[in-house]
């Protein structure tokens, strides 16, 4: 009986590519049944930004002083509010596990999730920024700068984020150490995004500061997935 | 020559020696049955050989070559069913099947609908996954699992949940895969009613590893 279908071998699909689509399309699907998180984590960068002038001073001029380390604080905080459910929802209900065992590299498949994690809510985020900057006194005309910079610093930020998401799969309440774990790795990103973005609102060129930025960009991707695959097989054992 | 062979096989779940010196093969068209009673490490098993669980020590010869539980090609051959049911909550049962049958670069519409249709799953493969029992999930898991067209079949209690004809299905599935040339391991103490030329069985006994039986 040995001869049978399986020894003439099934066509099977062995392109990661597509592998990689259906995790960006099935994603795609989850946030339309579940819009919910998404509008959560921006409300979240909403109040936390307009809490300033109410906590601070309602003058323009002081809040433009503080509005890139505001945005960035912000925007650092709501992706790590995010991140925390990055691979917990598919650990939870075992999809994740077949991830591993469908035969393609974990840290590709890890990779496009990261990447539409990014696009569903690091995007969202940086959109808003230039609206919220406007509510701290900066001119519209720094829009596409803080654009710009917070695109690709909450970029840096998920990849950052998905090594500690992965390392803390294995804990019921991961939240706090997520945290612990990414901020101390984020503090390159902040550093240079807010100065980027500090260089923008007051009127100069933000090239160098955007470039050190990209760069830290490039080096997420490049070794953020390999880290994540190693934590997730760890989290999940 | 059997396909896949377990030698020395040893686990250890923290401070506890869970398998100890396990060897197991099988060819195929055989179905190894796994018994043991709760925590003797029939899951473990599964799990170690799905690579989801690290060995002290284990080799693993899939079709004649050795390999690790971890390796590409030796997963592109297995499905492993654990007890829950790999599905998403909030998609429906056809937009998981998608996905998973995507994932494993082997969906095919025209199948996966007669799978359905055999397995009584084609009424509910709408509706949310939220909205359905246990055993209607495990239903869709299933079709999962044939439509995946593995070779080797890793499953973890596969009639949890199931109603009577449900059970009944599950064993004439298997019966067809190893007809087919297929490979099965389970962990059960459900009978399976299947040729007693293709199975064997294997009892664990928490402590003192594994015994054959048959």
């Amino acid at each position: 009986m040995s001869e049978g279908l399986h020894t003439q071998e099934v066509s099977r699909d062995t392109r990661l590519l597509p592998k990689c689509a259906a995790i960006v399309v099935r994603d795609l699907q989850l946030l339309v049944r579940r819009p919910g998180q998404m509008l959560q984590i921006l409300g979240f960068f909403v109040v936390v930004t307009v809490l300033f002038p109410l906590g601070y001073s309602p003058e323009l001029g002081k809040l433009r002083l503080i509005a890139p380390g505001v945005l960035w604080v912000g925007a650092l905080l709501a992706s790590l509010l995010a991140l925390e459910g990055l691979f917990r929802d598919d650990a939870e209900d075992g999809t994740l596990e077949q991830w591993l065992l469908c035969g393609q590299p974990l840290a590709a498949l890890l990779l496009a999730k990261t990447a539409v994690h990014w696009l569903l809510t690091g995007l969202p985020l940086t959109v808003l920024a230039p609206l919220l900057a406007v509510t701290l006194g900066v001119s519209i005309e720094a829009a596409p700068g803080i654009l710009l910079a917070l695109g690709l610093g909450t970029l840096a930020l998920s990849l950052i984020g998905s090594i500690a998401a992965g390392l803390t799969l294995g804990l019921r309440r991961g939240g706090v150490l997520l945290s612990l774990l990414s901020l101390p790795l984020a503090v390159p990103v902040l550093i240079f995004g807010a100065r980027a973005t500090e260089l923008v609102i007051q009127g100069d060129s933000p090239t160098a500061a955007l470039y050190l930025l990209a760069s830290l960009v490039v080096l997420a991707i490049t070794l953020a997935p390999l880290a994540a695959a190693a934590a997730v097989r760890i989290g999940l054992e | 020559m059997p396909e896949l062979s377990i030698e020395n096989l040893h686990v250890y779940r923290g401070e506890q020696h869970v398998l100890r010196g396990l060897n197991a093969q099988v060819s195929a068209g055989q179905c190894l049955q796994i018994t043991g009673e709760n925590g003797a490490g029939k899951t473990t098993l599964l799990r170690v050989l799905c690579g989801l669980l690290p060995a002290e020590s284990l080799q693993l010869t899939w079709r004649g070559r050795v390999c690790s539980p971890q390796d590409a090609e030796y997963h592109q051959g297995l499905s492993y069913l654990s007890h829950a049911a790999p599905l998403k909550a909030d998609l429906t049962g056809w937009e998981n099947l998608r996905f998973l049958l995507s994932l494993r670069g082997v969906w095919q519409a025209e199948r996966v609908g007669a799978l359905l249709e055999r397995l009584g799953a084609r009424r509910f493969a709408d509706r949310p996954v939220r909205s359905l029992s246990a055993g209607q999930r495990r239903r869709l898991a299933l079709v999962g699992l044939v439509a995946s067209q593995s070779q080797l079949w890793l499953l973890d209690e596969p009639t949890t949940n199931l109603d009577s004809a449900g059970t009944r299905l599950v064993t004439e599935l298997l019966s067809e895969h190893l007809e087919r040339g297929g490979l099965a391991m389970v962990a059960t103490h459900v009978s399976l009613d299947i040729a007693p030329s293709a199975l064997q069985s294997l009892h664990l006994t928490s402590g003192d590893g594994a015994r054959r039986v048959a």
